[in-house]
């Protein structure tokens, strides 16, 4: 693994973060911001994976685990409570739900 | 027995106490039981300790109750210090006030404060007694505020009628400006002394001080300050005939054992303070003679019984004052004694007049009462003669001619303070005998609806009685030459020298002030008795005269031109308060960031976002920069 792979990878890992980032920030549907947020999530593994190879320890490998198992669960709550938003709200629209406005 | 003498002002306390804890629950009857009870207990214990005190002939008792305060060298203990002079004081406070007491529970018992009028009353008389008692000067400060309070609270105590919410603030401010003089003078004594002990005061103020000495003058200037606010002198009076706003017992409780006497209390009781300050004690002397003369011609124009008889007051503590200020201590403090028992007599007696004409207070719509009220118009008599110090059968005969005598003939005595005296002698007999006249004589001019009783007619005979037979224990050296009640205070104030040149002329001296006193009842007489029309005609031929006299020589006016207008001109450009800003801006300020802050509380989510991520990354650029 060279020089080149682990600067482009982290590029790549960069500008995925940067769209899901995006994604969340002006997405008004909360299934698309759920997607950004994953997308951000797997930037983050593959930035792990990277520097894992970089270094050459398998530690990277072994956080990507851990984050796909959190993004699982983290769907899940998330999934659950877009359910509730909707039955609430009847909309997916995330700016709905302001009823906490100072 | 003399251990009971913490007993004097705790029971009026302790009156007041259950009066104002339970006052409104009690039964009608039980309250001017438990009211003029504690009083009536408290004379009785004044009486014992009294009499112990007198066949034991012992020089001083001192009582201490507790430590009151103990700072950095200042302690006054809550002790009570009885020698001849306080004695004499709680004696009249006492014995006069239980005989108001009882008068009131008569006069108020149709009014809705019923309780609360005794629990005021009650707590005035425990005040007075803890000033007088005070063996220290904290103590006595302590007194004298709670008798301010307690004057503000009875003079207001009808408080639904404005102006007599403005007369009892008047009196507490008025009266304020001297207790301002008063502690400051009290925070020099102790910067000199180191104590405000009086005793201890007194023991070494000799030694700090020679005669003349400034800080001495200084003093007792300050101390002087005080005694003329409470006492209604010059320039500090204005209160006093306002102050008749309150029920009559109350003005004859004022006026006669607690309050404006408390005054000449002060200055006798730290007298050897002025006679280090000669010219101190001549400024006394100045301010009892141009208030006598003064008030007494003030008194002159009135047309409200007790306003007569408030402006006579501040004209016979000028006397007092007169007295003080030529060192004749003892005097001064015989005068107190009979003009609390006439002046006592002479404000229940106006009392039971208003109240049995529908709380009529003009002498003119007064008249022809000598057959309607025989009791009032008798004991009436007898207080006006005392008051115009009629010669002979008169108490106020001996106490004013002691005065007279001994400004002229006195060591510090000069012809002038005597002729201003006499001038005052002469005015008082007219304008005493000019409500008399008014009041009883002539023809009948409002019905009379209430004729008083028992409880009212009891405290007038007893005062008349003390009023006349007080006078013989002090009997003039020409006459009798008795002097029981200077010798009894003589341990405490010493006698006054007389100048030896004089001493051969007294019985003329008596001569005049007799001669004096009758004639101005007979100008009286003449004025509103036989010739009436007289007197309408010299009202209108010096009507401004007869106007400035009738406002108190415009002294209201005058403070009014002086302090109230400038200062509620002051008030009125800082109505908004400039002090205040600097506190309205904080406010100002915390609503401003309020609303910045729940403007970023948009309830959107994705905004709450934008912040986490603006404040992640300045948190890593600020890691990079500095890392």
């Amino acid at each position: 693994m060279n020089e080149v792979q682990t600067v482009s990878g982290l590029l790549l890992a960069g500008i995925l973060f940067v769209l899901g980032l995006v994604g969340v920030l002006i997405r008004r549907n909360i299934i698309f911001m759920l997607v950004s947020v994953e997308i951000m999530l797997n930037a983050a593994g593959l930035a792990f994976i990277v520097a894992g190879s970089k270094w050459a320890e398998p530690d990277g490998q072994v956080m990507f685990i851990f984050i796909l198992t959190m993004a699982a669960s983290e769907v899940s709550v998330g999934l659950a409570l877009i359910l509730q938003i909707y039955h609430q709200l009847k909309t997916l629209d995330g700016d709905a739900a302001n009823k906490m406005r100072g | 027995m003399k251990e009971l003498l913490w007993l004097i002002p705790f029971l009026p306390f302790a009156g007041a106490f259950i009066l104002i804890t339970t006052g409104s629950r009690l039964s009608k009857k039980m309250v001017p039981v438990i009211g003029a009870g504690s009083v009536g207990l408290s004379a009785l214990v004044t009486l014992l300790i009294g009499y112990n005190f007198i066949s034991t002939s012992s020089a001083s008792f001192h009582f201490t109750a507790w430590q009151w305060i103990d700072i950095a060298g200042l302690s006054p203990a809550f002790a009570f210090h009885l020698d001849p002079l306080s004695l004499i004081f709680i004696f009249v406070i006492t014995f006069v006030g239980f005989l108001i007491h009882i008068y009131s529970a008569e006069f108020m018992a149709d009014d809705d404060g019923y309780a609360r009028f005794f629990a005021y009353l009650n707590l005035f008389v425990c005040s007075m007694l803890i000033l007088v008692l005070a063996d220290n000067l904290v103590l006595l400060y302590f007194g004298w505020e709670g008798v301010g309070l307690c004057s503000y609270l009875l003079i207001g105590f009808w408080y639904t009628e404005e102006k007599n919410g403005y007369a009892a603030r008047k009196a507490f401010i008025v009266t304020r400006v001297g207790d301002t003089a008063m502690a400051i003078g009290l925070f020099m004594l102790f910067q000199n002394f180191h104590t405000l002990n009086i005793q201890e005061i007194a023991a070494q103020a000799p030694q700090l001080w020679v005669t003349g000495s400034n800080t001495a003058l200084i003093i007792a200037l300050l101390l002087l300050g005080g005694a003329v606010g409470k006492s209604a002198q010059l320039p500090l009076q204005t209160w006093l005939p306002d102050a008749m706003a309150g029920p009559s017992p109350v003005s004859a409780l004022i006026h006669a054992a607690t309050m404006v006497t408390a005054g000449v209390y002060l200055i006798a009781r730290t007298h050897v303070i002025f006679e280090l300050a000669p010219i101190a004690m001549l400024v006394v002397g100045i301010i009892g003679a141009a208030t006598l003369v003064i008030a007494g011609f003030a008194a002159l124009t009135q047309f409200d019984l007790k306003r007569v008889l408030a402006y006579s007051t501040i004209s016979q503590i000028g006397y007092m004052f007169l007295a003080l200020g030529v060192g004749a201590w003892s005097a001064a403090i015989f005068h107190f004694m009979i003009h609390a028992f006439f002046k006592a007599l002479l404000f229940l007696a106006a009392g039971a007049v208003i109240m049995a004409l529908h709380h009529e207070h003009d002498m003119f719509k007064m008249g022809g009462l000598k057959k309607k009220l025989p009791v009032i118009y008798w004991t009436f008599l007898i207080g006006a003669a005392s008051l115009a110090a009629l010669p002979i059968v008169t108490a106020g005969f001996y106490s004013k001619d002691q005065i007279l005598w001994l400004t002229l003939a006195g060591e510090n005595g000069n012809i002038w303070f005597f002729l201003m005296a006499l001038l005052g002698a002469f005015v008082t007999s007219i304008y005493t005998f000019r409500m008399l006249f008014l009041t009883f004589f002539g023809k009948e001019k409002t019905h009379v609806s209430h004729v008083p009783g028992r409880g009212m007619n009891i405290p007038l005979l007893v005062l008349a009685g003390l009023s006349t037979l007080a006078g013989f224990i002090e009997l003039p050296h020409s006459f009798g030459h008795l002097t029981i009640f200077s010798d009894f205070l003589s341990p405490v104030l010493p006698a006054v020298k007389v100048q030896e040149d004089f001493e051969s002329i007294e019985w003329m001296i008596q001569l005049i002030a007799a001669g004096v006193a009758i004639s101005g009842v007979y100008v009286a007489q003449m004025f509103y008795v036989i010739k009436p029309e007289l007197s309408d005609e010299l009202k209108s031929s010096a009507a401004d005269l007869h106007k400035f006299w009738f406002s108190g020589w415009g002294f209201d006016g005058l403070y009014n031109f002086l302090f109230v207008r400038p200062f509620v001109f002051l008030a009125s450009i800082n109505k908004n308060d400039i002090i205040d800003k600097f506190y309205d801006g904080l406010v100002a300020l915390a609503n401003l960031f309020n609303r910045i802050f729940s403007f970023t509380q948009s309830g959107i989510l994705r905004w709450y976002i934008m912040g986490i991520v603006i404040g992640g990354i300045l948190l890593l650029s600020l890691g990079l920069i500095n890392g």
